[in-house]
């Protein structure tokens, strides 16, 4: 297929999933801040939005201070934010009108439904926390109606497995940003372990990667961080995990490898990291610094992406 | 401006026969099942994103040519004397073209003046002495008929560039098949689905020597803010093949490449929708990002085929038209079937002065315009805008043609104050391949919505019809 082709179909799914993201990380944080004072500390959540999203520096350019107003207006609506949730579909929909040919009619009717959508609430505004929920729902809606829509109409070929490696390397890195934000909690055993105002920060953090209700069927235990970092990362069962996206990441890379007859750097760089992800313990993690891990982490994945766009994208 | 002809009432009001079983219908069809039918179309075209962008509207980027739900309908024996003329018209189209860019014997004989082709911005000296394979220049051609009476069909406009509009003659049948099937039982409309396969088959039989027996043809789009962009992708999901732009393909040892996911694969046969100005910034604008450095020199070395082939702008200037019926008679040595638009040519001072004297009753129109654009409608004109003409022409009267007012025949529409007529015109498309010319039964029918405007321009208010031809 054409190089740009498979470029708009890998950007067209990361798109998606970062504006599910999103939607995700300002309902687990309007979530955490409706609790009273006393439960969540001192640490302005607004500003973890802001990070978890990676676009602090860009937010304090246009905003003097990030409260529910402000960040909510940033990373949802703003046209001056490249990935608010908004310029997201409109990405996404413009890599679709790109790639018609290559999408099923189900994916477009999906990414235009949700465009022509956009246009209504961006006109009107979400202006209640009521609509501003049921907005954030429909973000979500559509990811699952992209995803679904993928799983079931795509041909298993090269097009189907370029955008899933889209899915999983964004939302490896999302898993990955969530984790670099909040390490600081989830470490065992420091000073403030296992107060009431950690765990909110964590069913925060699991909410916004929907694992809340995993965490109890896979570990039958009250919240522990180190269960919940081992759950983000390592836990291949947990669709949203490190280890879960790299599984996912190697099969796409090898059934694309396959099909062309050949293997190169893409397939070599993410066989590596899952190896590492394969491997480790969480106490050695613990050990050697879970930021470091999760730092090195970051870097390692979007170096995959540099290596996906050089080897087939360009 | 006398009295135009109705397709579906006729000249007496006599109800002319392939309308018969339509009016009966729409007798029996409430005016709501009507609006609702309109409104569920309408539905379909912008959930499938069939839209076009109007350049210079950022306020509706892209918006939907509005699509009239009643059927224009061509009886088969008009059809067939409209097949023949089309044929006769562009097969003669391209055999001036290759006359043109090399004996040039139409020239010598005295038909056409020397000036008006070698002073003539869409002539490219690049193509001089060039072979295209199979000497077909215009593959694909969307020829402007309209009717004033019963017994004529006239050309009105040749576009052999880069002629858009066949998807919706595509898509809007697909729509009236889901929207209307009774009224489909209750005739034997000619299908049009064929198309998307005698296109390809057209590509491929004009694929240069050195292809291989199994030729790959791609379609050339500038990029998704086309306005067109909605058809081009359209039709490389109808044919199957690749939607290139123009960085997607590179050119190495006079061969033409796409960048694909497995290296590079030779292209032997681009359907392009890109002007020729853009098509390779080493040989036209260098400015232009959506072309492909060294496609010319490919061209020039045989290696692809382009269609339409470079410099077809000749074949189709408004200049070249009024000279059109004697290029079919100097290359066929036959009557032309389809008649032309009597037409003064300013730059011929007699002319001029005729049409400077006339200028309220005639259409005025610039040489190289297009799109409806720049164009006077004397009748329909202001004192000052005839003036402001009046002034142009004078200025550089070798850069306008003008032609009588035509009454464009109408057909009946769906209005706001219930069913009227409006004036339509229509653009078959033909096909030319190595070995034949073929077009398929119907066209793009434009209809000018606004009451008595003759301007069917779909960015400028024109809104399309379905358009059976019907099988006897």
């Amino acid at each position: 297929m054409l190089s740009r082709t498979a470029e708009n179909l890998y950007w067209l799914a990361r798109y998606v999933e970062r504006a599910e993201y999103l939607a995700r990380t300002i309902d687990a944080t309007l979530r955490v801040t409706a609790l009273p004072a006393a439960y969540i500390g001192k640490t302005n959540e607004w500003d973890s939005a802001l990070l978890t999203a990676g676009i602090s520096a860009s937010f304090y350019e246009t905003y003097q201070e990030a409260n529910e107003q402000n960040v909510v207006e940033y990373l949802s609506f703003s046209p001056n934010n490249p990935s608010s949730i908004r310029n997201c579909i409109e990405a996404a929909r413009l890599n679709a009108r790109s790639v018609r040919t290559a999408l099923t009619g189900e994916m477009w009717d999906t990414i235009n439904s949700a465009w022509l959508e956009l246009q209504q609430v961006w006109s009107k505004g979400a202006k209640s926390r009521e609509e501003l929920a049921k907005f954030l729902r429909f973000v979500q809606e559509t990811s699952l109606r992209f995803d679904g829509s993928a799983y079931r109409t795509m041909l298993r070929n090269d097009a189907y497995w370029f955008s899933r490696l889209g899915v999983h390397l964004e939302r490896a890195d999302n898993t990955a940003r969530i984790l670099d934000v909040k390490y600081h909690v989830l470490l065992p055993e420091e000073e403030h372990v296992g107060g009431p105002l950690d765990f909110y920060q964590w069913t925060s953090i699991l909410r916004s990667v929907s694992a809340l209700t995993a965490y109890h069927w896979v570990y039958r235990e009250t919240l522990k961080p180190w269960l919940i970092a081992d759950l983000l990362i390592l836990n291949d069962t947990l669709p949203r995990s490190l280890a879960s996206c790299y599984g996912n990441l190697v099969r796409n890379l090898d059934q694309i490898g396959v099909a062309y007859g050949r293997q190169g750097p893409s397939q070599r760089h993410a066989r590596g990291i899952r190896n590492r992800l394969e491997h480790s313990h969480m106490d050695d993690i613990f050990q050697h610094g879970v930021h470091e891990f999760i730092q090195e982490f970051i870097a390692d994945n979007s170096r995959l992406g540099e290596i996906i766009t050089k080897q087939y994208l360009l | 401006m006398a009295v135009a002809f109705d397709e579906m009432s006729g000249p007496g009001g006599d109800l002319r026969p392939a309308y018969q079983e339509l009016s009966r219908w729409l007798k029996e069809t409430p005016p709501e099942a009507l609006e609702y039918r309109r409104q569920e179309a309408e539905l379909l075209f912008r959930r499938i994103g069939i839209t076009f962008a109007v350049y210079g509207d950022s306020e509706a980027q892209e918006r939907l040519i509005p699509f009239d739900v009643i059927p224009r309908i061509i009886s088969a024996k008009e059809w067939t004397v409209l097949e023949k003329g089309l044929k006769q018209r562009v097969r003669a189209l391209n055999m001036f073209l290759r006359d043109i860019y090399h004996g040039r014997d139409i020239l010598r004989a005295g038909i056409i003046p020397d000036d008006l082709i070698f002073q003539n911005p869409v002539f490219r000296p690049e193509m001089n002495g060039q072979d295209v394979p199979h000497d077909v220049y215009v593959h694909i051609a969307g020829i402007d008929i309209v009717r004033v009476d019963a017994e004529n069909f006239i050309v009105l406009e040749d576009n052999a560039r880069t002629p858009s509009g066949v998807s919706y003659m595509l898509e809007n049948r697909e729509i009236m098949m889901r929207l209307f099937p009774d009224l489909f039982a209750r005739h034997r409309v000619a299908p049009v689905e064929r198309y998307p396969d005698e296109l390809l088959a057209a590509l491929r039989s004009v694929a240069p020597l050195s292809a291989s027996a199994e030729p790959t043809v791609a379609l050339m789009t500038p990029g998704v803010y086309n306005s067109a962009y909605y058809e081009h992708s359209f039709l490389a999901d109808k044919l199957g093949i690749e939607l290139v732009e123009g960085r997607d393909l590179i050119v190495k040892n006079d061969e033409v490449f796409m960048r694909t996911t497995e290296g590079l694969k030779r292209v032997d046969v681009i359907y392009r929708r890109v002007d020729d100005d853009y098509l390779d910034p080493l040989t036209f604008r260098p400015d232009s990002a959506l072309g492909v450095p060294g496609l010319m020199s490919a061209y020039a070395a045989g290696n692809i085929t382009l269609a339409n082939a470079v410099g077809t702008g000749i074949a189709d200037d408004k200049a070249i038209y009024s000279y059109m019926p004697d290029v079919v008679k100097f290359y066929l040595g036959e009557e032309p079937i389809l008649k032309n638009v009597p037409t003064w040519r300013c730059r011929e001072p007699k002319d001029l002065s005729y049409v400077l004297d006339n200028l309220d009753e005639l259409v005025v129109k610039e040489v190289h315009g297009s799109g409806g654009y720049g164009m006077l409608i004397g009748p329909a004109a202001t004192k000052a805008t005839i003036e402001a003409f009046r002034d142009k022409l004078k200025r550089e009267p070798e850069g306008f043609i003008a032609q009588p007012t035509l009454a464009l025949s109408t057909c009946p529409t769906c209005t706001a104050s219930g069913l009227a007529p409006r004036h339509v015109d229509l653009r078959p498309f033909v096909l030319t391949g190595s070995k034949s010319v073929t077009i398929v039964p119907g066209g793009l029918t434009r209809v000018a919505l606004k009451e008595g405007s003759l301007v069917v321009n779909s960015s400028q208010g024109g809104g399309t019809k379905d358009t059976w031809i019907l099988d006897e």
